[in-house]
């Protein structure tokens, strides 16, 4: 009885070991996949199945990565891009935070401005890339600006949803508590809509980031998309890959210091955070 | 000081809700409201914190007309009402800063009257919410309010912590003196709270029977005088014609 009790014991403590040993830390998980992709992207170049114009090795990126940083070519291109992104997203989330605001605040401001800034939101900001070439020619105003007005419309709106959804309750307690008008704002409204600002601010970055690269595409004498088309004239095929993940590692970083801002400053919300 | 309610008629439409009600306590007066759902009970506290200001008669604190809301007609509202996004303290200081070492001192005190101490920087969504509503008593407390208005207060919380809040509420009127009016839907709370008890009746809401209690503090729910003026509460709730309505009252 003894014994076969103990011998219980210590096989569950073996199984729990099993599983502690077995337990992946979360931020481990999400290399699983792109590991695989890569070790079997790596063999199928190597051994030849695949062209290297079409398709260069991890190594060949990562050689041609290392090569234009010691160069100093791909810091320069990535300052212009990043400086255009940014000078696009500060200007049209900037605009769009101040008339998500206005709007937010006045029903009279309303009922001026959001008829036309929605018919203005139906369309496509892309499409009106040739448009802004004719009116301000290839320079880097007409890229700023085309950044600027996909950045406007996503923080636009969620600040305005964002004032709008402040609950009306708690407005009562303002009044009872003789808010002055700024605390009104500074201690109910704008943290009450701070989530959705946040959110607003995530999209338009996203939205910023897609019309730099239109914009560089399509016609740029530097920037991140003007080393890519310039390799694709001379099928250097691994250094647009450089530029391609360039793009995608830059958005990737921006968006996840949102989204560090996000747990900084709403960390009172005790939302559902998913399950495993 | 007098609070002095005069309430001529209330309507919302066509649809009269409350109707010639008037009354005066002096100060220091806990009176407690007690009334079939429906009957009114909010909408006569909301008028009294001049939270609702469209009906005929009028409402005066210490000889000076309210008719709008403010900090000397503290109000706690059914749920706790505090901003998700303010700590305990900031909840409690809301637009005074913390960082003013007398508010800071005063909002320390109030912490601990309200027995919360420790929980200083916890966010509401971290509170119970019997917890919540401390915060909301200390928030209007800090204002030192000439009345403070309680719309059933107590009313989603279980009878352990229900009964603690009680003591904590009795424990404040007798340390502050302040005026309270308190609605709620409990006949006991009713009875344990008021010095003045006032009855409603519904469709439209009259004043049924004003009842003053002279029990003395601390009160006990078991003892004859108790259960004596809970019986003539009960008769009087049976005269009114929706009288099934009285939760907590044990039938
Ligand atoms: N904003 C409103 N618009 C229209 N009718 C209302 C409004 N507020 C309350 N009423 C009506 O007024 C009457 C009294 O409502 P009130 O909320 O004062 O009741 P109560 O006594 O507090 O009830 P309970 O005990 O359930 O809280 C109800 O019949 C209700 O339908
Ligand atoms: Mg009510």
């Amino acid at each position: 009885m003894k014994t076969a009790a103990f011998a219980e014991l210590n096989g569950r403590e073996k199984t729990a070991k099993v599983r502690k040993a077995r337990k992946v830390p979360g931020w481990l998980k999400g290399f699983f996949v792109p590991i695989i992709i890569l070790a079997v992207w790596q063999y199928a170049g190597s051994a030849e199945l695949i062209s290297a114009t079409v398709l260069p090795t991890p190594l060949a990126i990562l050689l041609s990565f290392y090569e234009l940083a010691v160069s100093g070519e791909l810091a320069a291109n990535m300052q212009i891009s990043i400086a255009r992104a940014a000078g696009g997203f500060l200007l049209g989330g900037g605009l769009g935070l101040l008339f998500g605001i206005l709007v937010g605040f006045s029903k009279k401001t309303e009922s001026y401005l959001d008829p036309s800034l929605q018919m203005l939101r139906t369309v496509p900001h892309l499409a009106v890339t040739p448009l802004f070439i004719l009116w301000f020619g290839f320079d880097e105003l007409s890229k700023v600006l085309l950044i600027a007005l996909g950045a406007f419309f996503p923080i636009y709106i969620n600040t305005f949803l964002g004032i709008r959804g402040v609950d009306a309750k708690l407005f009562d307690v303002a009044r009872v508590l003789e808010f002055s008008w700024r605390h009104q704002i500074t201690r109910l409204i704008l943290p009450a809509a701070l989530p959705s600002i946040l959110l607003g601010v995530r999209l338009s970055l996203g939205i910023a980031w897609l019309g730099l690269v239109v914009a560089e595409l399509m016609g740029s004498s530097a920037g991140v998309g003007y080393m890519i088309m310039d390799a694709r004239q001379f099928s250097q095929t691994e250094k647009v890959f450089v530029g391609i993940i360039i793009f995608a590692v830059v958005g990737k970083l921006t968006d996840s210091f949102v989204r560090l801002l996000e747990r900084k400053l709403l960390k009172w919300r005790s939302s559902f955070q998913g399950t495993n | 000081m007098t609070v002095s309610i005069h309430v001529n008629e209330k309507a919302f439409g066509r649809a009269v809700v409350l109707d010639d009600i008037h009354f005066d306590i002096q100060k220091g007066e806990f009176l407690t409201i007690i009334g079939p759902s429906g009957c009114g009970k909010s909408t006569l506290l909301k008028i009294a914190a001049g939270l609702d200001t469209e009906y005929s008669g009028s409402v005066e604190i210490n000889g000076r007309e309210v008719t709008r809301p403010g900090i000397s007609q503290g109000f706690i509202f059914q749920e706790h009402r505090l901003f998700p996004w303010l700590t305990v303290e900031q909840n409690i200081a809301a637009d005074l800063n913390l960082r003013d070492p007398n508010v800071k001192k005063t909002v320390q005190e109030l912490i601990d009257i309200v027995r919360l101490t420790g929980n200083e920087k916890a966010y509401p969504a971290e509170l119970s919410g019997g917890m919540s509503q401390r915060v909301a008593i200390a928030r209007a407390l800090l204002r030192e309010p000439e009345v403070l208005l309680l719309d059933e207060p107590f009313g989603a919380l279980d009878a352990f912590t229900r009964k603690h809040l009680q003591d904590v509420l009795i424990d404040i009127w007798q340390k502050k003196k302040i005026t309270m009016i308190l609605v709620t839907h409990d006949i006991d709370e009713s009875i344990y709270l008021g010095t003045q008890l006032a009855i409603l009746r519904a469709n439209p809401g009259r004043l049924q029977k004003w009842l003053p209690i002279e029990l003395l503090f601390p009160r006990n729910r078991t003892d004859t005088s108790f259960q004596y003026l809970r019986q003539k509460v009960l008769e009087e709730f049976e005269k009114t014609e929706h009288s099934v309505y009285a939760e907590g009252a044990g039938i």
